[in-house]
């Protein structure tokens, strides 16, 4: 009996462990459905109506609307289709009794009343790839506004951004970890004067925060001519991202058993030869980690492409916030940039995060 | 006989190669090869680096190049380095390999990160052009300014009410997680948001909290607002509303890292051993008593580096704001205000001063990191 009763206890505290789970999922999960679903619906729709509109639901519909004769006094009493209300009633709804509703179309010189119905409504959803298209390519596009009126500029080419963001972002990941797989070796392997003193220094350059760099290297940039250049900004990255590039790999690489590298430095290998066939093919867990770690971090990154690449050769974050900060009301086009610019990151998160994880967990240190 | 006669005959060209190749072993030689080779290097990068400077190759062109060039360019100046090295006499050679090695690196952070600081602590005693001292006029603004003193404010609700419930929310997450089946699928979706930036971040949030106004036939198309009216209130234009529409920022904030502070405490929290847990059960506690009483005090590590680098990131919070609000509003945080100060207004001195303010922030951090490692490494 009382091991029955412990097990209905457990049972009902798994089902409100797992109701909680669920309610904080689907709130976590609603933000990232409505741009998705909005980034799919036409614009007209987008401006007209909410996302959820889109899941069968119960609406008033118009089904006609009644002009009234000149002939009738509007600041008296009205009669529509057998109810009689005044003006004021019928501009904030009147119900019929077979569920119908009479409502003021506009003010009250239009002398119009819409009669609608609540039915079910949102079987026939409209969605379309048209929204991508505008805002991938770099061409004119037009669209329909909230009035319905045809809007014509120039796309915003998030296709080329996506191009840029590549460029940034794979040699800004290949970079900083070889450089840092190199330093790693050398300050866990190879005797130097001042390895300590160095090292102690990366571990306080770790959580530095990078706005200290901003105004001086820019300056630099400025005068080497390296401004809005790809090779300005995978230097930048590579500086921001080596100390902990650095230290990471130097844990992994110090770990490595001495006895397997002594046998190689009696047979004769050189540093070289060893870093290049024993270091580098031993650390891939640890560099694959940070090459996760980096490339979401560089194709997210607002602020350094912000300032080192400009709007000359934007990437995907600044395409999308130019477009919030002038099109802020252009939901069709913000929604599908912001897909356009999160689906590399997703896919390479939701297929990598093991290694992700593992990253995260060892440079927990940094900011 | 002539020694010439005594050889076999050879073709012309063999005899060339074998000449040159016996050039080549003479020191003059080995010098000249040694010039040429990094001299090559480094202008074919030159070029690489002109052709990418030019930019007017077509765009998909342009991205190949400099994937290749840069990647490849890091690769070989090792090569050459090393290359240059081992040609030097032996001793030289093991002294000067580790610099091989560190060199780049160490140069790299010092450009990038270690002499900024210095340059910055310089800059920020001068005034906006960085040509006359003004002493510690741009620290008065920093630290007296009522622009400064609102992103004070606006940093401090970030760093208390972002940390507490990103961390709070993520043990919570992976406290309950931890006792059902589908763990693996509530945590991927809470961690999810991890993968979005700031900016994708923003336009998803902004979306919710967006205002249309009142009037006749108008329907709400944010989220927030939909509710709203759904429990008879009227909408609110939730961006522009000060001090609420900091809240509304911090939210993002902790969508965006409540996923990291689960997955890290989630680790920490199955290393708890089952025995522990199991005694205090016996001993009549409950399950909240249990938690607090057994599995904080066994995470307590865990939870202060979670919780100490998510108030860095919430001292360096600078896209969500940027994005959202611009600093409009009331919401104002440090970095948007050292953006504004160097790239709006273009004042060096202010811009920098506010950095050295932020390096201050983190500096207790730092202080406490590199003690640690010290500490770790006293064994050896």
């Amino acid at each position: 009996m009382a091991k029955k009763t412990l097990k209905t206890a457990k049972q009902i505290a798994a089902f409100w462990n797992n109701f909680v789970l669920i309610i904080i999922c689907v709130i976590w999960l609603i933000p990232i459905l409505g741009i998705l679903i909005t980034s799919f619906r036409p614009s007209e729709e987008i401006f007209r109506s909410g996302w959820w509109n889109v899941f069968p639901h119960k609406e008033n519909v118009e089904v006609e609307r009644i002009v009234i004769p000149e002939s009738v006094d509007l600041d008296g009493p009205i009669e529509i289709l057998g109810t009689t209300a005044t003006f004021d009633e019928f501009r904030n709804g009147v119900t019929l009794e077979d569920g119908r509703i009479i409502s003021w179309y506009g003010n009250k010189r239009t002398r119009t009343a819409i009669v609608s119905e609540n039915r079910w409504v949102g079987f026939d959803t409209k969605l379309t790839l048209k929204n991508y298209k505008d805002v991938i390519g770099g061409k004119t596009i037009s669209y329909k506004d909230a009035q319905g009126q045809t809007i014509t500029r120039t796309g915003n080419n998030l296709g080329g951004a996506f191009l840029n963001s590549l460029a940034v972002a794979i040699p800004g990941t290949i970079i900083p970890i070889l450089i840092a797989a190199f330093a790693a070796f050398g300050f866990a392997w190879l005797e130097f004067p001042g390895r300590n003193l160095l090292f102690t220094i990366i571990v306080a350059l770790l959580v530095v925060p990078l706005q200290i760099a901003l105004v001086p290297i820019l300056k630099d940039y400025v005068n080497m001519g390296l401004n809005g250049t790809f090779l300005g900004i995978w230097l930048a990255h590579t500086g921001f991202g080596l100390p902990l590039a650095t230290y990471l790999l130097f844990n992994y690489i110090s770990t490595i058993p001495r006895e397997l590298l002594e046998s190689a430095y009696i047979d004769g290998a050189s540093n070289f030869t060893i870093f290049t066939k024993m270091i580098l093919p031993l650390s891939v867990p640890a560099l694959a980690s940070f090459a996760i770690f980096q490339f979401l971090w560089l194709w997210n990154d607002y602020l350094v492409a912000l300032v080192f690449l400009g709007e000359k050769n934007q990437t995907v974050t600044i395409a999308v916030a130019r477009l919030v900060g002038e099109k802020g009301q252009d939901w069709h086009l913000m929604t599908s940039a912001a897909f356009v610019s999160m689906i590399l990151p997703l896919i390479v998160f939701l297929s990598l995060q093991r290694f992700f994880v593992r990253g995260m967990m060892a440079g927990s240190v940094k900011g | 006989m002539s020694v010439v006669n005594a050889k076999t005959p050879t073709p012309n060209g063999d005899n060339a190669i074998n000449k040159t190749l016996a050039w080549f072993g003479t020191t003059l030689g080995q010098i000249l090869v040694s010039i040429f080779v990094p001299a090559m290097t480094f202008l074919v990068l030159w070029q690489g680096y002109l052709f990418l400077q030019r930019a007017n190759a077509p765009q998909i062109v342009q991205v190949v190049v400099a994937i290749v060039w840069g990647v490849g360019g890091v690769a070989l100046l090792y090569l050459v380095t090393n290359w240059l090295v081992m040609k030097l006499p032996k001793r030289a050679s093991k002294v000067l390999q580790p610099f091989v090695f560190v060199g780049p690196a160490v140069a790299i952070m010092a450009w990038f990160l270690a002499i900024p600081v210095f340059r910055s602590l310089v800059a920020s005693f001068k005034n906006y052009l960085g040509t006359e001292w003004v002493g510690l006029d741009n620290y008065k603004f920093a630290f007296t300014d009522p622009r400064m003193l609102e992103t004070f404010r606006n940093n401090l609700l970030w760093l208390i009410f972002g940390t507490a419930f990103s961390v709070g929310l993520g043990l919570l997450i992976a406290t309950l997680a931890d006792r059902t089946r589908a763990e693996v699928i509530y945590k991927s979706i809470i961690f999810t948001p991890m993968a979005i930036s700031f900016v994708g971040a923003g336009v998803i949030w902004k979306f919710i909290y967006t205002y249309k106004g009142t009037g006749v036939g108008i329907q709400e198309i944010g989220l927030l607002n939909a509710l709203v009216i759904a429990l008879g209130g009227t909408p609110q234009p939730w961006l522009t509303l000060p001090p609420w529409n900091n809240f509304f920022l911090i939210i993002i904030m902790i969508w965006l890292q409540t996923g990291y502070a689960m997955v890290i405490l989630s680790s920490a929290i199955k290393g708890v051993p089952a025995e522990l847990l199991e005694a205090a059960r016996m001993d009549g506690a409950t399950e909240l008593k249990a938690f607090f009483s057994v599995v904080v005090p066994f995470i307590k590590g865990t939870l202060l580096t979670v919780t100490t680098t998510i108030v860095i990131f919430s001292l360096k919070t600078f896209d969500i704001v940027r994005v959202m609000t611009g600093g409009n509003y009331g919401t104002n945080v440090i970095a948007n205000e050292f953006y504004l100060q160097s790239f709006t207004y273009t004042d060096a001195g202010k811009a920098s001063a506010i950095a050295i303010v932020l390096l201050l922030l983190v500096t207790p951090v730092i202080i406490n990191n590199v003690r640690q490692y010290n500490q770790s490494t006293r064994g050896f």
